[in-house]
């Protein structure tokens, strides 16, 4: 398991994935050792099943959701470039990188990429909109059966009618960065 | 021609014959006989301590060299969990609390990391252990060549040879006394052949063990329970007291073994086919414990081999019948050589070899102090309660994770017991 880690990433690859995800070096050769751990077929690239291994994150009620973020439009395979570009927004913003001007592209692990990520765990037919039917999924997803149907509807309802702010009775990703600032934001 | 060759022969035949005597007289001497006695020289902790110093020198470099390169070498457990307490209503943010949870067991979770190797801090000159270090000097590396040399020229062949010996005086002499009749002499010579010929199998393994508080050590009528990280632990144990081994019979070498370990002294095989039955396994269980001249059951409840960081959950079945039960504490130093058997990587031919190929194992048994099941105690909480004991003697990690989770998929159970937990924070807002 090892040897292969350190043989299979080449130097170039390791410069690439640091520019574009802002990982250090022994960060990166430290996630592709858990990439390959968690490859059981070990054909370089992850699929769905491989993350289910997990048990912590199979027992989160939003895992499946999470796991889908990995993947991109129809695909059921992820190589090593496409977990460390997903996994690069939950790297935390730097000092040294909170007064850069954003020169080319704004960095993976932005406040506002980092926000994206959150809003397409909602939004799952990515119309950039989040209707009162994909809240209720996800709060159903979040509570389990312990909470009726009225109930959890009444809740989105509330969510809804404070975030909405040009009516269309569904939530933009501008109304959803503009919700007042809760204690989790800063430390994710 | 002919001629030239055989004076030429026989002197090569008479140096071999003379350097095999002195080589089997050696081993017998220093090896073979104070096994049998139980005494030793001192030689392995001796051997143990120059290999400390030299991976002190070896864990030097490679730091230094690391830093010359700028790069940072990554401590595998500096964790930096921040935690979040949510609103008491229902905020579009709660997912942030799942979702970073949800990613951090991604990048680094507790379980799945049980059942692979437990990664080192330095460096102990093996390449199996060669995760991050890739930046070695020449001395270094010139010091590894050494190391293999040595390992693989002279302790390999050292150690197999004791190996041999050892199982083959087992299943020769455990026959032999199985033809005694039963009583206090069969007993006792039972009792000092399994000790002798375990002893010389863990020198086999150049198994440097520490014993503590042996006055707990478990009696007559007891059983026995210990952490499981591979199948050596038996040998370890057994070295330094007797027990009723429970187990699956096996086919070719192990079954040999076993068939004629039976001879000479109880131990409770299973055919494959009793194992499923847990009624079957307690009664025999249960029997033989009530039986107060039997040995004290060894049992590893954790069913399967984990890699000796954490204590995985402990199945209920033995602690159900009532014995009293006598926890040890087994915790290996991973320095030496890594003694965890990751079963769906490697056979177990494949694992000796690599065993016995490695440093040493060195590794430290405490016995701690019986337990019996309390009033209103119920098996589940007896199990937790002796192996919380056990993970903290040993500095373990104490999990409620079953072991089985190497194999299955976790239960969905679980899930619906984060999903409550998050219900009840709510439930309380809504039903204004």
């Amino acid at each position: 398991m090892g040897s292969r880690a350190s043989t299979l990433l080449r130097e170039e690859e390791i410069e690439e994935i640091k520019k574009e995800t802002g990982f250090s070096h022994s960060q990166i050769t430290r996630l592709y050792s858990r990439f390959t751990s968690l490859d059981k077929g070990e054909n370089g690239t992850l699929s769905r099943e491989d993350f289910q291994r997990i048990p912590e994150l199979a027992i989160n009620p939003l895992g499946d959701r999470i796991i889908n973020a990995f993947f991109p439009e129809g695909e059921d395979q992820v190589n090593f470039r496409g977990f460390m570009r997903t996994l690069a927004h939950f790297r935390p913003i730097e000092d040294n990188e909170k007064n850069k001007n954003s020169s080319a592209s704004e960095p993976l692990n932005s406040r506002t990429n980092k926000l994206l990520f959150a809003f397409r765990l909602y939004d799952l037919d990515r119309d950039d909109k989040i209707s009162r039917d994909e809240l209720l999924q996800v709060l159903r997803m979040m509570v389990g059966v312990n909470i009726s149907d009225e109930q959890l509807g009444s809740i989105a309802d509330r969510t809804i009618q404070e975030a909405d702010t040009n009516g269309d009775n569904s939530i933009s990703f501008n109304e959803f960065i503009k919700v007042p600032p809760v204690d989790g934001e800063q430390d994710y | 021609m002919e001629l030239f060759f055989n004076p030429f022969d026989n002197l090569l035949c008479i140096l071999l014959g003379i350097s095999f005597t002195v080589w089997f007289t050696l081993l017998l001497v220093f090896i073979i006989v104070p096994a049998i006695f139980g005494v030793s020289f001192g030689i392995r902790r001796l051997y143990m301590k120059t290999l400390l110093k030299v991976f002190e020198w070896a864990t030097l470099r490679i730091e230094r060299g690391a830093k010359e390169k700028n790069h940072h070498l990554y401590k595998p457990y500096s964790n930096g969990k921040v935690y979040l307490d949510s609103a008491p209503e229902f905020e579009m943010s709660d997912i942030f609390y799942f979702a970073r949870r949800g990613v951090e067991s991604i990048m680094d979770d507790e379980v799945t990391k049980r059942f692979s190797a437990e990664e080192l801090e330095s460096w102990n000159l093996l390449t199996r252990s060669n995760y991050n270090f890739h930046y070695i000097s020449l001395r270094l590396t010139v010091l590894w060549g050494l190391g293999l040399l040595i390992r693989y020229g002279f302790l390999l062949p050292l150690r197999v040879t004791l190996a041999f010996t050892g199982v083959g005086l087992l299943v020769f002499l455990t026959s032999v006394i199985g033809l005694l009749p039963n009583g206090r002499m069969k007993n006792f010579l039972s009792e000092k052949v399994h000790l002798m010929c375990y002893r010389i199998c863990v020198r086999a393994l150049t198994a440097i063990i520490t014993y503590h508080d042996s006055e707990n050590k478990p009696k007559n009528g007891g059983l026995c329970v210990a952490n499981h990280t591979s199948p050596i632990d038996v040998i370890i144990l057994a070295s330094d007291g007797c027990y009723a081994m429970v187990g699956q019979i096996h086919g070719g070498l192990m079954g040999v073994i076993q068939k004629s370990m039976v001879k000479a002294c109880p131990h409770i095989w299973f055919e494959r086919s009793e194992v499923k039955d847990r009624h079957l396994v307690a009664k025999r269980l249960s029997d033989h414990v009530e039986d107060k001249s039997k040995l004290p059951i060894l049992i590893f409840p954790e069913g399967t081999c984990i890699n000796n960081t954490s204590v995985m959950m402990f199945k209920k079945g033995s602690f159900e019948i009532g014995a009293t039960v006598y926890p040890v504490a087994i915790k290996y130093d991973p320095r030496f050589g890594d003694a965890f058997w990751n079963s769906s990587k490697f056979g177990m031919v494949n694992y000796l070899l690599r065993m016995m190929s490695s440093w040493a194992i060195v590794c430290s048994v405490w016995y701690l102090p019986p337990m019996s099941r309390e009033e209103g105690e119920d098996a589940v909480q007896f199990a937790n309660r002796v192996k919380a004991a056990i993970a903290r003697q040993g500095g373990l990690v104490d999990l409620l994770w079953d072991g089985g989770l190497k194999r299955a998929k976790v239960k969905d159970t679980f899930k619906e017991e984060q999903q409550k937990l998050y219900s009840k924070m709510l439930h309380n807002q809504s039903l204004n």
